[in-house]
């Protein structure tokens, strides 16, 4: 062999070497990742093992380990993210088709897009300090002492919303949404982004509405793209603690929003329903929050057990995402 | 261009007629009566858990509790006990911190503000400006414990003044043979509460002579269970936090017995009955209950309050702090009933 030939070879192999390190290094990576989850959930499995149970899923908190339970926590996290993806969708997603549809490019437009960027960024007890301000205090117009409502009769029981809305679940539930806003309508706009012009010209070019464009063929494109942004916004809602202590959501208590305990008190009494959303709750993440912090050892397992809790209800709820993003995917035949 | 900026018009107009349609249905109430309910929640028959129905407005008679997590298990525990009780009356605690606590008892949105340190002057003129009259409660004593790793067989008592030389800003102190020729020269491992804390407040205030004066270069966290963690660790570490985690730690801990003078001969060692009869000094600090006077005219305000400083005195125990003394019992009591009597 030339010393050409024997230079080429030597490089040839050091080229591969380079190739196959990179490989192995992102090998590394990814199942250094999954090991520390692993350790993580078989820690928190094994802390909580024996200790979840239904008595756990259907009892309010206690001081007493063994009698101390998640239920006021379930039914609160359940109200609030119910609450917030009633307020956030349409709010993110609209702003998301206004933005990327009908605004045109000019500095406002621009100036909003920066601040939402931004606003993605900020600290959640941010949102808290102003959740305060604005929805439990409500800026000061009301007086906490004049116990003011305004009351609508419904059919079935009488809506009463107090102003100012003080610590209840709706004012934790508006200021999630504030948190969770940004995040939606960006995820929403790049997944409106991502719909091809070319579709949009087709539809105009048979005589479709700029309505009728959006309402048939932009947003089922981009549905499997908003509701991964939705979902991935609500679960990260589900998991936050510090905005909601800010506000004022409670520790301990021993009723669920409403003293709705079962599904069978809303169908036996309606009213309850019309109630929840203006009581107070807390929520699973600050009751673990609040296991954790607690001198007696044994509440360290209560705290795993709701972690696990926690952790399953996620899960479940990106499963429940991902079976409707696919359904939706499956939808589009272009 | 003016045609669509009046059909924008037109719509915009549209909603807000949309709106008024909607709001004609409503009308605004204002409670007369100085609500028998805490959150101004509307008051209709409800069932409790039993499915036994209640009287009218029988969910939803409340006493709201906010304020310091040090209480917190406390108020936790006698609100447990007495919804047994009374299960007619809920009650909620909330563990805002004993300065955010103040901040919504001073808007009037709590009943009673659980506090492990005396209110600060700023808070008394904010509940004047407001016009809440307060009463203070002193429910119970915590003696915050300096421990030690249980591998450490040397230090058995310190004095003030070691504390202060080991804890003051900019202390230079750095093995444990400064402080005691006699001990090791290892380097001293510190925890401690983060400055957020009522605990370093008051740690820092009898130790140091003055209320956040602490050296910076230690391990600080707001969860007490990571400081036993980080003392049980090491055998050259040294903390401070609330009895009850030494006490629900104590065989992975030692408390050191402190001197307030010079002389380690005076040393005394935190347990229940030297934090009550006083003689665990500085240390031992009272924790309180402060409460909004207006309220006491909710009998279920009165009657919790009353039930805490009488039966809730055995759950004191039980959530690892210590009693009052028998005399500071009674003072607390008496002016509790001179309260409700008023």
């Amino acid at each position: 062999m030339s010393d050409q030939e024997l230079e080429y070879a030597r490089l040839l192999k050091r080229r591969h070497l380079i190739s196959s390190g990179f490989e192995w290094g992102c090998r590394i990576a990814t199942f250094s990742a999954l090991l520390f989850l692993g350790i993580l959930l078989l820690g928190v499995v094994w802390q909580a093992w024996g200790w979840l149970d239904t008595q756990y899923l259907t009892s309010f908190d206690s001081r007493r380990p063994k009698a101390a339970g998640l239920l006021a926590g379930l039914w609160g996290t359940f109200w609030l993210i119910l609450f917030t993806a009633i307020f956030t969708v349409p709010i993110g997603v609209g702003a998301a088709i206004y933005l990327e549809e009908y605004a045109r490019d000019s500095w406002f437009t621009r100036v909003i897009k920066v601040n939402l960027a931004n606003l993605a960024g900020v600290p959640s007890i941010v949102y808290g300090m102003l959740g305060v301000t604005a929805f439990v205090r409500m800026f000061g117009w009301f007086s906490a002492v004049d116990d003011l409502r305004i009351e609508t009769y419904l059919g079935f029981g009488t809506l009463a919303i107090p102003l100012p809305l003080g610590r209840c679940l709706l004012a934790g539930s508006c200021t999630l949404s504030l948190l969770i806003l940004p995040i939606v309508i960006i995820a929403s706009q790049e997944a409106l982004r991502a719909v091809p012009p070319s579709i949009r010209h087709a539809s105009y070019a048979l005589g479709a509405t700029k309505w009728q464009t959006i309402r048939h063929q932009v947003l089922p494109a981009a549905t499997p793209g908003i509701s991964t942004g939705i979902i991935l916004s609500l679960s990260r809602a589900m998991g936050e603690t510090a905005p909601l202590i800010m506000i004022g959501a409670l520790t301990y208590l021993a009723f669920a929003p409403g003293n709705l305990n079962t599904p069978m008190d809303g169908i036996r009494d309606p009213q309850l329903i019309l109630d929840a959303p203006f009581d107070m709750f807390t929520s699973i993440p600050i009751q673990i929050f609040n296991w954790v912090g607690q001198p007696k050892s044994e509440f360290q397992h209560v705290a795993a057990a709701g972690s696990l809790v926690l952790l399953v209800l996620l899960v479940l709820f990106n499963a429940t995402a991902i079976v409707i993003r696919n359904r939706a995917q499956k939808r589009i035949t272009w | 261009m003016l045609k669509r900026r009046l059909s924008a018009h037109a719509a915009n107009i549209s909603l807000c007629l949309a709106v008024l349609t909607v709001l004609s249905g409503c009308e605004i109430k204002t409670n007369t009566q100085p609500a028998a309910n805490g959150n101004g929640n509307g008051a209709h028959a409800s069932t409790d858990p039993g499915g036994e129905p209640l009287p009218e407005d029988g969910g939803s008679k409340r006493v709201l509790i906010d304020g310091s997590s040090t209480v917190y298990p406390i108020s936790q525990a006698v609100a447990e006990e007495f919804q047994r009780t009374h299960s007619d009356v809920k009650v909620v605690v909330g563990t805002s911190g004993t300065g955010g606590g103040f901040k919504k008892f001073v808007a009037g949105e709590t009943d009673i503000n659980d506090a492990s340190r005396p209110i600060k002057e700023k808070e008394i003129a904010r509940c004047k400006e407001s016009g809440i009259e307060f009463l203070e409660l002193k429910v119970a004593i915590d003696g915050i414990s300096v421990v030690i790793n249980p591998d450490n067989d040397w230090c058995k008592t310190m004095t003030v003044a070691q504390l202060k030389k080991l804890w003051e800003p900019g202390s230079k102190v750095k093995n444990w043979n400064e402080l005691d020729p006699s001990w090791p020269e290892e380097e001293i491992k510190l925890y401690g509460p983060d400055t957020d804390s009522g605990t370093f407040d008051y740690f820092t205030d009898v130790i140091c002579g003055e209320e956040g004066a602490s050296r910076a270069d230690y391990t600080p966290s707001t969860d007490d269970n990571v400081l036993v963690r980080g003392v049980s660790g090491e055998k050259y570490a040294l903390g401070y936090f609330g009895f009850a985690y030494y006490l629900e730690n104590a065989d992975k801990l030692k408390a050191i017995a402190v001197s307030p003078t010079d002389d380690a001969a005076d040393a005394v060692a935190p347990n229940s009955e030297s934090i009550e009869g006083g003689q665990y000094k500085p240390l031992a600090r009272p924790l309180y209950l402060y409460v909004n006077k207006a309220k006491l005219a909710r009998p279920e305000v009165a009657e919790f309050l009353t039930y805490f400083l009488e039966e809730g005195q055995v759950l004191v125990g039980d959530v690892g702090y210590v009693k009052l003394g028998a005399e500071t019992h009674a003072e607390t009591l008496t002016s509790l009933k001179e309260a409700i009597g008023n």
